[in-house]
């Protein structure tokens, strides 16, 4: 499926794919980064770690379809002074080589950037052996790492150029379907740690990331109609989680709904309760993968079969509301 | 470069003694998985083959030694207080709260660790990489790397092989610490890895096998591996596990002694059997 190309509808302008975007960042900032090598397991063409190796060949290896390896050379790498960069599916990546993450990078704190692509259910017809939809939840748990989901192909470039300021390791997951504009390059600002306000409000909050920052627009637009009044936050850094964003959204809107394309344990929800349970405890509601794994289809049918709408944030978003006022 | 042969000879007594002091103090560890891997760590640190300077222990063109079983600290950090990286007494902090000599090594907390191991079948990984850096960087580090026999079981140990392989890394040096046991037993009862050697060379490696608890063929091994070019270096290292201190293990009926330290009221008669050397 290496070149085929799909696509997620919005009412927004479709984007290229957030992987796109991460390729082409990593290939332009091969010229300002000289100390920068990538190490491929064999699918730069998918998670278009290719465009660099093109361009600066002495400093990309593929050592095989071979996570482990992968994630350890690049340790080497790094230990030596390089700032080294690893790609693969979100699935494999982080799950076959979880333990060399762990132990050969989290543990010395090596400066290794691990970009999972191909992540979510939004991948499509691959099924569910290819989608990494625990990835975010297994990253956190990596001590000391930087966890980056942007939501188009701006703030997947911007989080790209941040992800290689940042000194130490850092997972950012990107995906393959083209996606809506959420952001243009000209307005976008994006800071590691730092929630982006796309609309404020006072009802409630919509804390969304990837994917699912589109829809979350998309509902509070048809809230809007409703006289209800939405904040919505693209939380693209996960961890560390901006607290003061959510110290606010829970004191000055009282309800939160978690919108993401990732298994409900673990995620973005998942670390939004554990904080806000301890800042100021208010009603949450949640939309993501719940407990189950995807399956084959397109990435429109999946989407939409599995609730990653606008249509469930809003009724998330109606639920929670009602939890408030109860 | 020519290091006397007895001088080497008195330092692996040192280490022995150091390896056998620290973990008794520590009431844990492993003396035995250390004791065996004495003769190759002796020739690397202090027979002319690694260029590391323990007073510029992060020098960017030092040699590499990774410790990939890392059950084996005990040896490495009585090998870095011999080269004066910390004081002598310090080893007798191992596996103590807040010491930099962890129960398996961790390069955060002291220089000259190269890598933090422990999780078994790693540390190879990590080699390939330093040794690509030396590559880029064209400075002629050399990397060794010590894996147990046992964690030859591990899958990415054939994944890194492989990738040595592909990219011809002369400047990579694979030390297999062949002592014959594991955890539960022996390492050819476990899951024989037999050839070796076989198995490195089918994957591009130039292999060589020798008595790795006798100094001279370790350091013949070692200076064959530095003139060799073109392909990785496999030294299978044929040792005994607590080695230095056989009779001892014998007497006490455990032939492995794996991951336990000597008893208190056995460690002057331990000490004894390593002054006394190998008959």
């Amino acid at each position: 499926m290496a070149g085929a190309s799909s696509s997620v509808k919005s009412s927004r302008p479709l984007g290229k794919a957030t992987r796109d975007a991460f390729g082409r960042a990593l290939e332009s900032l091969g010229e300002s980064y000289g100390s920068l090598v990538v190490v491929d397991a064999d699918v730069g063409n998918s998670t278009r770690t290719e465009w660099f190796g093109l361009k600066y060949p002495d400093r990309f290896f593929n050592v095989g379809i071979a996570e482990s390896n992968q994630v350890g050379v690049a340790a080497g790498l790094a230990a030596a002074g390089h700032i080294s960069l690893v790609s693969s599916f979100a699935a494999f990546i982080i799950c076959n080589a979880y333990d060399q993450l762990r132990m050969s990078v989290a543990y010395p704190k090596l400066n290794v950037k691990v970009v999972g692509s191909h992540a979510g259910i939004s991948i499509g017809e691959d099924g569910a052996s290819q989608m990494g939809i625990e990835d975010v939840g297994l990253a956190c748990s990596l001590p000391g790492f930087v966890v980056v989901v942007p939501a188009d192909e701006a703030s997947a470039r911007a989080a790209t150029a941040a992800m290689m300021a940042h000194q130490g390791p850092v997972y950012l997951r990107v995906g393959r379907p083209d996606v809506p504009k959420v952001y243009s390059d000209e307005t976008i600002k994006f800071e590691l740690g730092k929630a982006n306000t796309l609309q404020e409000g006072t009802d409630l909050t919509i804390i969304a990331n990837g994917l699912m920052v589109g829809p979350a627009l998309d509902a509070a637009e048809a809230l809007a109609a409703e006289g209800i009044s939405v904040r919505v936050l693209d939380m693209h850094t996960v961890k560390p989680i901006d607290r003061d964003a959510l110290k606010a959204a829970a004191e000055e809107t009282g309800a939160i709904v978690v919108a993401e394309e990732h298994l409900a344990h673990g995620g973005l929800g998942s670390v939004v309760a554990m904080n806000v349970a301890e800042i100021k405890p208010v009603p949450i509601r949640y939309v993501n993968l719940g407990d189950q794994f995807g399956e084959s289809g397109s990435p429109e049918a999946l989407i939409e079969a599995y609730g990653l709408t606008a249509a469930n944030v809003a009724s998330a978003a109606r639920a929670v509301l009602a939890a408030k006022k109860a | 470069m020519s290091v006397p042969i007895d001088q080497l000879h008195a330092i692996a007594k040192e280490l022995r003694k150091d390896i056998l002091r620290m973990t008794t103090e520590a009431g844990s560890g492993h003396p035995s998985s250390s004791m065996s891997a004495v003769e190759v760590v002796t020739a690397l640190y202090f027979g002319g083959f690694l260029n590391f300077d323990a007073k510029n222990p992060k020098d960017p063109n030092r040699d590499r030694f990774i410790l990939s079983k890392g059950h084996a600290a005990p040896v490495l950090y009585a090998a870095l207080a011999h080269k004066g990286l910390f004081p002598h007494e310090e080893l007798m902090t191992l596996r103590k709260l807040g010491s930099r000599l962890e129960g398996h090594p961790n390069m955060l907390r002291l220089g000259g660790i190269e890598a933090s191991t422990g999780s078994l079948g790693q540390g190879l990984s990590m080699g390939v990489g330093y040794a690509l850096a030396a590559r880029l960087a064209k400075n002629g580090s050399q990397t060794y790397v010590m894996t147990g026999d046992g964690e030859l079981g591990q899958g990415q140990i054939w994944e890194a092989a492989a990738s040595a392989g592909k990219y011809g890394l002369d400047n990579l040096t694979c030390i297999v610490d062949r002592n014959g046991f594991q955890q539960t037993g022996s390492s050819f009862d476990v899951l024989n890895m037999d050839p070796i050697d076989g198995k490195f060379a089918s994957f591009g490696w130039s292999t060589q096998v020798i008595n790795g608890n006798d100094q001279q063929e370790v350091l013949d091994a070692l200076n064959r591996a530095r003139s060799n070019k073109g392909r990785p270096n496999c030294i299978v290292s044929l040792t005994k596990k607590g080695y230095g201190m056989l009779n001892l293990m014998a007497k006490l009926k455990d032939e492995n002694f794996h991951g336990k330290p000597m008893p208190a009221k056995y460690l002057d008669e331990a000490i004894a059997e390593v002054e006394a050397g190998v008959a």
